[in-house]
Order: C-alpha cells, then structure tokens, then sequence
C-alpha cells in the first residue's frame, strides 16, 4: 500500500474563487447542479452532494472585536472549501452491500460505478451529508480525490486549481504536521479562534483523510461538530435485535402453547 | 459598517443557512415502509406457522406458511424497484459483508424468501411434505431475524431519531410484526381456530405499544419527530389503532366481525408505525439542530464550562 494521501483544506486563506469546484467538475465531468440562485452569500451549489464533489460556503459575519479599548462590531467573510473527508473508519464504506465502495491503495474511499446498484444506503449513513445519489443515473457518487489523477503521480484537480494554496494534497503525515506548524503561527498571530477540524485520529470517525483549519465553530460551515461512524455501535444493535428476535420468536410459542392449554 | 444581528433560533444552536448537515435518507414511499410491514408480516408468520403445525391448529399454519411466503416475496420485490439500478438487485448478494446491515439483510430475507415459498408451495400442493416441513423449521431462523433485522437497518446510519432509538426500534419491530401477523391469521382463518393468532397479536401491539413509548421518553431531542407534524400523526394513529385493535383482538373469540376489524385495525396500525418512522426519519435528518445540538453539548461537556466563549457563540449566520 502506498502512503497514506489526504487533504489539508487552510480556509484562512480560501478567497472563494470556486477555483476547485469548477476545476473538479471539468476533470470528473460533473453534470452542472441547475444553476440555482441559493441567496445565501455567493454560494450557488448549496452543499456537497452527487454532482458538487468541492462545495464553497460563503459566511458572512458581525463579531464584536476590541478596538483601542472598547468593543466595535466587524464584518468578515469565511470562505472554506468543503469535500468528502475519505474518514479512517467510512461509514459510506461500511454499510455498502455490494462492494462499490472500496479503500484505494492511497487510503482514500471511492465508488466503482460499474458496481453500485443505487440502493441508497450510503446517503443517510455519512455523518457528514457527503455522498448522495444522482437521480437520473440511480447510482451514488462522491469525490473520488481524483483516484486517476493519482494514479498517474498527479495531484487532484481541486489542489491543482487552487490559487492560493487553501487546498493541499499531500501525504497525510505530512500535511497534519504544516496544519500544526499553521495553527501554531495564527494563535501567534492572535487568531486564537483558529481550529484544525478532522486531523485528529481520536476522533469519531478515526481522523478525516480530508482535514481543515477553520475560523469558527464546524456547525458555522455546514459542518457535524462531532460525528460519530454509525458502524461504532453496530455490535450493540445487533445484540439488542438478537434479543428482540428471540423475544419475537419466544412469545409466539408461548401463544400457542398457553391456547393449548386452555383448550 | 453596523448591521442587524441575526435573530436567535428558537433552540439555541449554530448552522449553515439552517441547511441541514447529513443527508436525508432518499428511501422511497410506499416502498420502505411497505417493505418494513411485509418483512414483519412475514418473519413473525413463519414462527406462527411452525407453532400452528406441531399444536394442531392446520388452518392457520397453512395461512401462515403462504402470508410468510407471500410478504417476503412481495417484500423483495418491492426492495427491488427501488434501487437506484434495479437490474443490478444481484449485486447485494455479490458478497457477504457483516459490516453492512443491507447486505446481512439480502441473505437474511434471500433465505426466508426461499425458504417460505418452499415452505408454502409444499402445502399448496401436497408435493414433498417433509421438504415443506424442514423448510418451515428454517424459517423458525430466518423469520425472526426477518423481522427484526431492519431495525438493524435504519438505526446504522447517521440519522439521529433512528441511530440514537437502537435499543428500542428491534422491539418495537418486533412488536409491530407480531400484531401484523396476528392481525393476517384472524382476518383469514376461522375464529375457532384463530385463538392463538388473537394472543399473538395482543402481545405484539403491547410490545409495540411499550417499545414507542420507551423510546420516545428515552430520546429526548433526538425523539421529537416522532411526536411533530406528519410523523408525530402517524405514530398517533399507529398508537390508537394498535391498542384498539388489540383490545378488539381481547374479545374477538366472540364474533367474526370483531375479528375481522381487529385485524384491520391492527394491519393500517403496523402500517402507519412504519410510515411515521420513515417520516420520522427525513424530518430528523433534514433539521439540523438534531445533529449539531447533542454533538456540540458532548464536546461542550468534554471542554468543560470555561471553554466556551460567549463571543464566540453568537448566531453566525448573516442578517
């Protein structure tokens, strides 16, 4: 198995060009998301789903910042470039019933299309609303981070297209180490508010292969605070169906047994 | 530049846009819920139908043996049509994957459909008694697991009203299953004969009746569609239909007709339990205070009180 290859998403400096989401869908060959006007900031794909494998959010804020000792409101802008996080432990993976969803050899989660057969399960199973399934094709699709790109010793379109280096693609060793070494330079500089989201391997989902530094709290971005992999307690469901099933089974018998007996 | 705070949302907590976060299960209706029904019908006839074999009730293990049969089979059908690929509904049985409740379930309901369609075409047409009979017994197995597997499969996902009901949507299958099956039994077979099909569907709609309660006390936010809007309607009239017809079911020895609308009664009841539950299902999913809230207030509590800034926890989202 090759090394481990992820993405460090540095949204203090997204500028929202919409630079990887244009990128993605020529390389992927996306069908486009219906040109929908949203209103919200200038985010026109809404959230990530079968055809918006890179999805900008746009969040426009008033904070009360200090200045020269008294508090003013100020606006800013966050700008992050959202994508499917390839998580240490995928629920989209686990549930599959078919074997679509595999591990590549980079350790990234993707969808063969020539196996999905769209029952759909996946869709509500990612606790980050990734994966969704297109509806005139039946199938699930997600972001693949450009599985043949990589194949040909290529970084992903998304990475490639980015202009100021918020999206980088890089063994993922390597890029938890530059996100510290980033996080360590903003609180430095004051931006105390600065967070890494997704790099730690404790996490509920044993870290993402896709990680972030954001400005705010994730539920800002669209983002589950602290997702779980559903699969985590899927020992205990089963348990718990097991003694339903006996139960089930358990009280027929007695049924009849006990109108046998009163006959 | 000075601009207008957001208003705060009725429950305090921070979003997108108010979009939700995970993705609603695309499940169809009438399809899942259909399904959930037929499967229950099924899993809890096929036990009925061993029971009714070897105590001497032949009417209603027929009755049973061909309701086993024909809701899977009708279960499966229905499971089909809605894939994405319906032409690829071989692929779910391409291998056999433990992490993965569908894939469990395909050969979970792959046996019963086999099983109970040998089970029920024996005793149609007399041809292989025993094969019938050994077919049956297997469905002791396969019946159960029929039934209750699919709790299995709607709580292993993300969404919070059915991840966090885990412990109680098994029972409350079941339950579901054992009245459904119950409610088959009286409708179709003679009342004198009927006596423990009335039993079972009283224990059912009590233990489904239980299981809903349960649940919905223990959940808290997480349970709360289950009581709003269409769902919140549903699980009501699933809860008046399932305790009516039981208490129909109770005194249904003493005329056909209160038989026949107990287990009328009894199956739009099962029925409305499975729709409210898919419904339950999208609305939990589609709101995202049910997945940001539980999540922020567990890593709130791990940081404890001071890490929370109150500067920090203004409502983000543009005025």
């Amino acid at each position: 198995m090759a090394e481990r290859m992820g993405f460090f998403t540095d949204t203090s400096v997204c500028i929202g060009c919409k630079a990887c989401e244009v990128a993605c869908k020529e390389w992927n060959e996306l069908p486009d998301d219906g040109f929908v006007f949203e209103a919200t900031s200038y985010d026109n794909t809404g959230a990530l789903g079968a055809s918006t494998w890179r999805h900008v959010a746009f969040i426009e804020q008033t904070r009360a910042v200090r200045v020269d000792g008294h508090e003013e409101d100020v606006d800013r802008w966050l700008m992050s470039s959202d994508v499917c996080k390839h998580c240490t432990h995928a629920a989209c993976l686990d549930v599959c019933p078919t074997g679509a969803l595999f591990r590549t050899e980079f350790d990234t989660v993707v969808v063969q299309p020539d196996v999905c057969n769209g029952c759909g399960y996946c869709v509500p199973a990612c606790p980050y609303g990734v994966i969704d399934r297109r509806q005139d094709d039946g199938r699930a699709w997600k972001c693949t981070m450009c599985y043949d790109r990589q194949l040909g010793g290529l970084e992903p379109a998304c990475a490639k297209a980015c202009p100021t280096d918020s999206i980088q693609f890089g063994p993922l060793d390597e890029l938890r180490e530059r996100a510290a070494a980033r996080l360590a330079g903003l609180h430095a500089d004051g931006h105390t508010e600065a967070r890494l989201y997704g790099e730690s391997p404790d996490d509920g989902v044993g870290g993402a292969g896709a990680f972030f530094l954001l400005l705010d709290e994730p539920e800002v971005y669209g983002l589950p605070p602290d997702p779980v992999v559903t699969t985590r307690d899927l020992p205990s469901m089963w348990r718990w169906a097991g003694a339903a099933a006996v139960s089930l089974a358990g009280a027929v018998a007695v049924a009849f047994l006990e109108s046998r007996v009163r006959r | 530049m000075k601009r207008e705070r957001a208003v705060v949302p009725e429950a305090e907590f921070r979003s997108y846009y108010g979009r939700p976060v995970i993705k609603a299960p695309i499940w169809h209706e009438p399809h899942m819920p259909t399904y959930l029904y037929l499967g229950g019908m099924s899993g809890a006839s096929s036990v009925m139908a061993i029971m009714a074999r070897y105590t001497g009730h032949p009417t209603l293990a027929r009755t049973a043996r061909i309701a086993a049969a024909v809701g899977s089979a009708a279960g499966a059908g229905l499971l089909a049509a809605e894939l994405g690929r319906p032409e690829r509904f071989l692929n779910m049985l391409r291998l056999f994957k433990p992490t993965s409740p569908m894939s469990v379930g395909s050969w979970i309901l792959a046996a019963q459909g086999g099983l109970s369609a040998l089970a029920a075409s024996s005793e149609l047409t007399g041809i292989l008694p025993l094969a019938g009979d050994a077919a049956v017994l297997a469905t002791g197995l396969t019946g159960p697991l029929t039934a209750t597997y699919t709790a299995v499969l709607v709580a292993d996902t993300a969404v919070p009203a059915w991840h966090e009901a885990y412990r109680e949507l098994p029972f409350l299958f079941a339950g579901s299953a054992l009245a459904s099956a119950g409610a088959v039994g009286m409708l179709a077979v003679p009342r004198a004969e009927a006596a423990p099909a009335r039993v079972v569907a009283v224990t059912g709609a009590a233990v489904e009746t239980v299981a809903g309660v349960v649940m919905e006390r223990r959940l808290g936010l997480a349970g709360e569609p289950y009581r709003l809007g269409r769902a919140g309607r549903l699980m009501r009239a699933a809860r008046v239909l399932t305790v009516g017809g039981a208490a129909l079911a109770a005194v249904a020895g003493r005329g056909r007709a209160l038989g026949v609308l107990s287990g009328l009664a009894l199956t739009a009841g099962a029925l409305c339990t499975r729709f409210g539950i898919l419904e339950a299902g999208r609305v939990s999913a589609a709101d995202p205070k049910y997945t940001v809230t539980p999540q922020r207030q567990r890593l709130d509590a791990l940081a404890g009180p001071s890490a929370a800034s109150p500067a920090e926890r203004q409502p983000a989202n543009p005025a």
